[in-house]
């Protein structure tokens, strides 16, 4: 699709929409946002990107294979339950450490960037494959 | 290109040094165990426990008593000894590695079963023994038959795991603990209780589908397309042996019963002679073996359906002998096959000079197997018949079938040396050498045990029988094995045996025309059983996907959808007890309109004349939704709800250009259309009426109310929604993404290849 306006348009908006979807990722834990719906925001700048540029373009500026991002996210996820086994508890629980008295950061966090890699790198491999094909 | 002869592999010379290196574990456990025999026979039990999942009762409980220590003797031998064997037999195969890695998998799973001291741990060991035989039997996977066979060891070795997992739930129902040695004093109350036969039953399955009983026999035989030390391990010295030690260890709780006595005489008995009748037809060595080998197993469990001290002493010495000859003339086998590159005893003989060393050992093996006196296959025999003479049920059945299979391995041992060794040699075999000492050195150490056990019978009574019979059978009488016991009825017999095996060698040409012509004539056989009931399988499931699975999607969901009408409306409709009522309206007067604009764009969607436009309209329905769950105070919903979609608009819209146009012009036939629109009305009707019940019943806020008030304290955050996916349950959102991550790369596989797919066709 060649369109000037959508092109415009799109540079503008696809680095903002980007990263509201890391400030929904970060803030999630307390306010509306979490690892899933920013992948999905994610997905669907990166899905405009693709209709105004190509997937080509995409897969150049994300510059590692959506499967690779997939299957990063997946092992992130994991690693993020290693650290309760290793204190003698389930698998995942939940570990926290305290930065200073107004902030504490834990697996959670973790697990939550895990969930966004693994849903944003499975949108991103049917979305540019569906596109390219 | 790797071809299917599964043969060829072996023409190559020197041993592997991963092989060698592999022996080391067989070698090094079998010491340490030798470490301990003084002390078990002393009459101490080593126990280890660790708990795995105790809330389940299931602990990693180990505990070697005499019994388990004579199986881990034979299990470690062997494994020593094939280990050994197979440097040499399986060098320059491509699949070293993969071979000794399934061979110790399997050796450890075996010790597994028998040091097992809880019910659920050796089930876990039993199906591990049933996994690794069945990658050992299909091992020469590219050749149709071993990958046939391997399928049908494991169909019905894992059917009998599952009647055995049975059995052990109900054991635990009828109140026996899952601990064996727990059991002491608990056999009369599991005996009385009114789930024994059932117990009985599923246990017994279990042993027999792995201990290679009649009707499951045919398995056994099959299972030869192993390579040949997997067939000297496996279906001589160990797993068969499996059920035979699971029938020993539940002796002393089911044991005893008339219905057990019964069974296993019976079933062993008939399992004894059909091996051993079979055993004289074929001319292939393995098969040969393996039936001989059924024909002990029959004997096995025979004995162990008595209750007397000689009859399970006979079974637990055979057990022994077996163990010790079967091996030795599997790896002879192997080694014959693996030097000629035949293993049909029509085109083998006069190999003695060839092969001296080996013949020896065959020799060895072959008298102990006939049951000659000086060879511990004669002590095995006299005990036989001493245990058939006292058996409780059917003595007479007992000796009769055990007087004819020895007899029949009598006359079976003779054509396996005689003619194999002596008699002239074939012209194609003239070139023919003896095999390095590594494919020796098991096959002429279990030969010489058979003679040094023979001569020194009450070493063997002492050391390995008596404690394994104390460990089941718990007895003040006496444990002795003699050389001779003096001119009395087992002696006789036993002169008979030699006598009658004799006369069936010199008739083995007349008896093998017979055995086949009694095998072509019989009308229906296990194996033809098998097949029928596979192939019925497979019919059924193949026309069940041809249904339900015939591509159109219009059928799937229409399924689906039904599915749920049934499986969620039944019991709906059922548990209504009110009188359902439309509720008050007390929302806010957004949601009104936004009700009407969804409504407003399911019409675009059903009118639409133009896929792009229909699926516009489900957008705006979507996000409809997501407006009244914003309306209603639930953002992330919202949100998560436009996001998704807006991609599935985008997804879809890409995928568009690939569909043929809607053609709304040509209608469907209305029986079709009033069905479908019955259907959706139905579930129409059916989620508003849920909705309304739901809203009606009061609302159960105590799992809401754990989570505001443990949120922030235990994980840290306000965000109940989030904190519930990524803390609380952390591991079912694992499972999701999971399931997410490999959606999208099952789709790429479908989006990249559109061509070299074929048409819907599950048979082909």
């Amino acid at each position: 699709m060649q369109s000037v306006i959508l092109k415009t348009a799109t540079r503008l908006m696809v680095g903002m929409i980007l990263v509201f979807a890391v400030y929904l990722l970060l803030r999630g834990h307390h306010e509306p946002g979490g690892g899933f719906i920013a992948a999905l925001v994610a997905g669907t700048g990166f899905a405009l990107f693709a209709i105004a540029e190509g997937p080509g373009k995409v897969r150049r500026a994300v510059r590692v294979r959506p499967a690779t991002i997939a299957f990063i996210g997946l092992s992130l996820a994991i690693i993020a339950g290693l650290p309760g086994v290793f204190a003698s508890r389930p698998f995942l629980t939940g570990m926290w450490w305290n930065l200073g008295s107004k902030l504490s950061v834990g697996t959670p966090l973790i697990f939550d960037i895990g969930v966004f890699l693994a849903v944003l790198g499975a949108i991103l491999a049917i979305l540019l494959t569906l596109e390219e094909s | 290109m790797p071809t299917a002869k599964p043969n060829s592999h072996h023409h190559n010379s020197g041993s592997s040094g991963l092989g060698l290196l592999s022996t080391a574990l067989p070698l090094l456990l079998f010491i340490g165990l030798c470490y301990l025999w003084p002390e078990v026979i002393a009459g101490r039990v080593y126990q280890l426990q660790w708990p795995w999942i105790p809330s389940l009762d299931l602990y990693l409980r180990f505990r070697l008593d005499g019994l388990s220590l004579l199986f881990c003797l034979i299990v470690t031998g062997a494994g020593f000894f094939v280990s050994l064997y197979s440097s040499s037999y399986m060098a320059g195969h491509s699949h070293v590695g993969r071979y000794f890695a399934f061979l110790h998998a399997f050796m450890l799973s075996m010790l597994g079963i028998v040091t097992a001291d809880n019910l659920l741990l050796l089930f876990v060991f039993w199906e591990g023994t049933t996994v690794f035989s069945y990658l050992l039997i299909g091992f020469d996977h590219e050749a149709d038959t071993a990958r046939d066979n391997a399928r049908q060891a494991l169909l019905i070795t894992s059917a009998g795991g599952l009647a055995l997992l049975i059995g052990i739930l109900l054991l635990k129902v009828a109140g026996a603990s899952f601990t064996i040695s727990h059991w002491v004093g608990a056999g009369d109350q599991i005996r009385q209780h009114a789930l024994y036969p059932a117990i009985f039953t599923a246990v017994f399955l279990g042993a027999m589908t792995k201990s290679a009983q009649f009707p499951f026999h045919f398995w056994l035989p099959n299972a030869m397309s192993a390579p040949t030390p997997v067939s000297a391990f496996l279906h001589a010295a160990t797993m068969v042996k499996a059920g035979i030690y699971l029938l020993m260890r539940f002796h002393p709780l089911l044991g005893g019963t008339q219905l057990w006595m019964t069974t296993l005489v019976l079933v062993g008995g008939i399992t004894a002679l059909w091996g051993a009748v079979q055993a004289l037809a074929p001319s292939d060595l393995k098969r040969v073996l393996a039936y001989t080998t059924m024909m002990a197993l029959g004997i096995l469990t025979m004995f162990l359906g008595g209750q007397t001290t000689p009859a399970l002493t006979a079974a637990t010495t055979f057990l022994l002998v077996h163990a010790l000859y079967k091996a030795s003339l599997f790896l002879a086998a192997g080694s014959i096959d693996h030097q000629t590159g035949t293993r049909l005893i029509d085109r083998l003989g006069g190999l003695w000079r060839a092969m001296p060393l080996t013949a020896l050992a065959v020799a060895a093996a072959s008298m102990s197997m006939a049951g000659f006196p000086l060879f511990f296959g004669f002590i095995g025999k006299e005990i036989m018949y001493k245990g058939a003479l006292t058996e409780t049920v059917y003595p007479g059945f007992a000796t009769t079938i055990a007087l004819l299979s020895n007899a029949l391995m009598t006359g079976v041992a003779g054509t396996i040396l005689i003619g194999v060794f002596f008699g002239r040699r074939p012209t194609a075999l003239a070139a023919v050498r003896e095999v390095p000492w590594t494919m020796r050195f098991g096959p002429s150490i279990m030969g010489g045990l058979t003679i040094l056990f023979g001569i020194f019978p009450w070493w063997v009574s002492a050391n390995l029988v008596q404690p394994a019979v104390l460990a089941f059978h718990p007895t003040r009488e006496e444990i002795h094995l003699k050389l001779f016991h003096g001119f009395n009825t087992p002696l006789l017999l036993s002169f008979i045996t030699l006598a009658m095996g004799g006369l069936i060698y010199w008739k083995r040409h007349h008896l093998r025309v017979w055995v086949g012509l009694l095998r072509q004539r019989l009308p229906v056989t296990s194996q033809h059983t098998y097949q029928f009931g596979l192939d019925l399988f497979m019919r059924t499931a193949d026309s069940v996907t041809r249904t339900l699975q015939n591509g159109s999607l219009t059928t799937y969901l229409a399924v689906i959808v039904l599915c749920m009408a049934v499986a969620v409306g039944w019991p709906w409709v059922g548990s209504v007890k009110t009188a359902l009522s439309v509720p008050a309206w007390d929302g806010p007067i957004v949601a009104v309109g936004l009700v009407l604009l969804i409504l407003a764009a399911t019409i675009v969607v059903l009118t639409a004349k133009r896929r792009l436009a229909a699926i516009c309209g489900l957008g705006a329905v979507g996000a409809g939704v997501a407006l009244i769950f914003l309306v209603f105070g639930a953002p992330d919903l919202a949100l998560t709800q436009l996001m998704v979609e807006t991609l599935t608009v985008i997804i879809v819209s890409l995928v568009l250009p690939r569909l043929p146009s809607l053609n709304r012009e040509k209608k469907k036939p209305l029986p079709r259309r009033i069905m479908t629109a019955g259907l959706c009305a139905a579930v129409g009707f059916l989620v508003t009426s849920m909705l309304i019940g739901i809203g009606q019943s009061p609302l159960d806020r105590s799992l809401t109310a754990f989570y505001e008030s443990n949120s922030y304290l235990a994980a840290h955050g306000r965000n109940i929604v989030n904190v519930i996916l990524v803390d609380f349950r952390a591991l079912d959102t694992l499972g999701e993404i999971t399931v997410v991550v490999l959606a999208a790369w099952a789709g790429i596989a479908l989006i990249r290849r559109p061509k070299e797919r074929h048409p819907c066709n599950p048979s082909s």
